[in-house]
């Protein structure tokens, strides 16, 4: 493998993971909870295409918008049943509540569809060839939709009247209220944005992993939450980046040392970046106030 | 008369020593009489090292208020090293087996100390998220190292974890951490707790005792892996993964954090439970979560909040009773 095909690889996983380190972001910045349950949505936006898939038929393109129907409806309703009850209480239950429903998430679909894992066959076959190389076209559709929706996202929360209302809340949620935010549908209005999208990087993953099982959520959420991190968590341009990073490290990892070492190096950087610049790379670091 | 003797600590202690010497002969009797049979019996081992995991985990998210996600790390670390201990030597087994516990809940410190001083420069979330790292990192280096066997495991340990043994350990974990937080430097701990910033100002070295808790909390999870490995006899890294910290935290969270009496409940109640849902062992796993999740939305301290169980205090009360005399209202008196 080369180089430039190591680093596309990279590229790829890369903007599934910050597809999904979106969503972590997001929900970080607007009610300060990592939320684990994020990588289980993945999860179930991965089962819910393939189930329409290969139950009902459906064409690919309308089994993938299904299913970030089906994950962002999935979002608010987890947050509107387990967290908001917990808004006011502390971090930490809403902490445990979060891995609760994550557990709950993958047993039940592990009731529904047993633990085997399923075969996901792959939506976008064929190559493209851009100068003298030639990539899947799998590949290309993941960085060019990614690219697509983060500019996307970029523009939602910069230019418009609920991306205003998100950025309010995340900076300052009762300040918000007084000024007439209505607080509530921001936040759902975020989960479900975020849920979106990693339904879109469920329907990407499984293309090129073409495989699906329950517990496949939890390693792919943590990367995703460790690229959160890295990038600056609760900054949108800081997930892009640090999903970019971690995809680009992870396929380095595995094409040149060892691909058994991939979720050490992954982790590692989060400990390297966490202790050299806690707040991310994009993050402002936050001053305590007595 | 009698109350002037409960309040005295010596006579505090005899109690409990007696109390905790009675449940082990109730318990050995039971097997002995086969009221509890050979897999209940077993059953016992592994209450016993959740209840260390639990209590420990306590320590540093429920005394000390920081939130560790890699206890599973430090229990497998104890683990390999206890079980490569006991491998390496050939000695009677109740040498052996207290001895590679012993090895095994010191590798562990010595992480938890290599682990929690830069980890614990860091506050809240990143301290969570730190130590997540810390933990999978652990994980992946054992399934990559030669001698702890990679990704096949370790094989060959002897089974040498016994009731009297996990018994004792347990008893020796509750009375090092609850004895831990009476004593000035548990008051420092929980002072931390309280408001750092404020600790810190009335000259407490913060630091020294988060690093502290943090290293007592990650040597006990030693001592349960030590326990683990020794019961199952065969080590796998694909065991100790975020998952495991996740269910020990569960634990605490919901025996309430902060009550030693929560967590040792929590975790007999936790291990039992999946048992006995064996029935519905389709179901088990989705009852569990959502019990979660119901005990979370509905009583967010834990079930037990910060209560906390002492024999003295309820021998006091109900000679109080039958003397005829309610209890004041008050506070409820720690163990001085």
């Amino acid at each position: 493998m080369t180089l430039v095909y190591l680093l596309i690889n990279g590229l790829q996983i890369g903007s599934i993971y910050a597809l999904v380190a979106l969503g972590y972001s997001m929900v970080y910045g607007i009610v300060k909870l990592v939320n684990f349950a994020h990588g289980d949505i993945i999860m179930v936006g991965a089962y819910s295409t393939w189930y329409l898939m290969s139950r009902f038929s459906v064409p690919a393109w309308l089994a993938a918008l299904a299913s970030v129907a089906i994950c962002s409806a999935l979002g608010v309703l987890i947050e509107k049943i387990a967290y908001k009850p917990l808004r006011k209480s502390g971090r930490l239950s809403l902490l445990v509540t979060a891995i609760g429903v994550s557990l709950l998430l993958q047993n039940t679909m592990q009731l529904l569809f047993s633990a085997n894992p399923r075969m996901f066959t792959n939506i976008f076959t064929g190559t493209v060839t851009i100068g003298e190389r030639q990539f899947s076209s799998a590949t290309t559709l993941t960085i060019g939709v990614s690219i697509f929706l983060m500019t996307g996202l970029t523009l939602l929360v910069k230019k418009t009247k609920i991306g205003k209302a998100m950025r309010t809340v995340s900076e300052d949620n009762e300040t918000a209220q007084l000024m007439g935010v209505n607080v509530n549908n921001t936040i759902s209005f975020t989960f479900a944005l975020g849920s979106g999208l990693a339904a879109v990087g469920a329907v990407f993953y499984c293309c090129s992993y073409s495989q699906i099982q329950p517990t496949m959520g939890s390693m792919l959420g943590l990367k995703a939450f460790v690229a959160a991190v890295l990038g600056g968590i609760g900054s949108l341009p800081g997930a892009m980046t640090g999903g970019l990073c971690i995809g680009i490290a992870e396929s380095l990892t595995k094409g040149y040392i060892s691909s058994q070492l991939t979720d050490a190096v992954v982790f590692g950087i989060l400990i390297f970046v966490l202790l050299i610049r806690p707040s991310g790379i994009f993050g402002r670091p936050r001053n305590e106030k007595v | 008369m009698a109350t002037r003797l409960l309040k005295k600590t010596s006579f505090r202690y005899a109690l409990n020593a007696t109390a905790a010497a009675g449940l082990y002969i109730v318990l050995m009797a039971l097997i002995d009489a086969k009221v509890l049979n050979r897999y209940q019996a077993l059953m016992l081992i592994p209450i016993g090292f959740n209840i260390i995991l639990a209590v420990s985990l306590n320590l540093s998210a429920g005394f000390l208020g920081q939130l560790p996600l890699g206890h599973a790390g430090f229990m497998s670390v104890g683990a390999y090293a206890a079980a490569l201990f006991s491998m390496a030597v050939n000695l009677p087994t109740n040498v052996e087996l207290p001895l590679a516990l012993v090895v095994g809940g010191l590798t562990a410190a010595v992480f938890g100390v290599v682990i929690g001083l830069p980890a614990l420069r860091l506050r809240g979330d990143y301290l969570a998220i730190i130590t997540l790292g810390f933990g999978e990192i652990i994980r992946v280096i054992i399934l990559n190292l030669k001698f702890t066997g990679g990704a096949y495991g370790l094989k060959g340990i002897g089974r040498q974890t016994t009731v009297t043994w996990v018994y004792i350990s347990v008893l020796v974990t509750l009375f090092v951490i609850s004895t831990l937080i009476k004593s000035r430097h548990g008051r420092a701990i929980l002072s931390i707790r309280e408001d750092e910033i404020a600790a810190e100002a009335s000259g407490i070295p913060t630091t020294y005792y988060k690093v502290l808790a943090f290293t007592v909390s990650a040597g006990f999870a030693g001592v349960a892996g030590g326990l683990y490995a020794h019961y199952l006899s065969i080590l796998d890294p694909s065991s100790f993964g975020f998952m495991r910290s996740a269910e020990i935290l569960v634990i605490v969270v919901l025996g309430g954090l902060g009550s030693l009496f929560g967590s040792v409940a929590a975790a007999t109640v936790l291990t039992i439970l999946p048992e006995l849902l064996r029935g519905f062992a389709e179901y088990r796993m989705v009852i569990y979560s959502l019990l979660l999740v119901v005990v979370m939305i509905f009583k967010p301290s834990g079930l037990c909040g910060r209560y906390e169980f002492s024999l003295g205090d309820a021998l006091d009360k109900f000679s109080m009773l039958m003397r005829g005399r309610l209890p004041q209202k008050q506070a409820p008196a720690k163990g001085k």
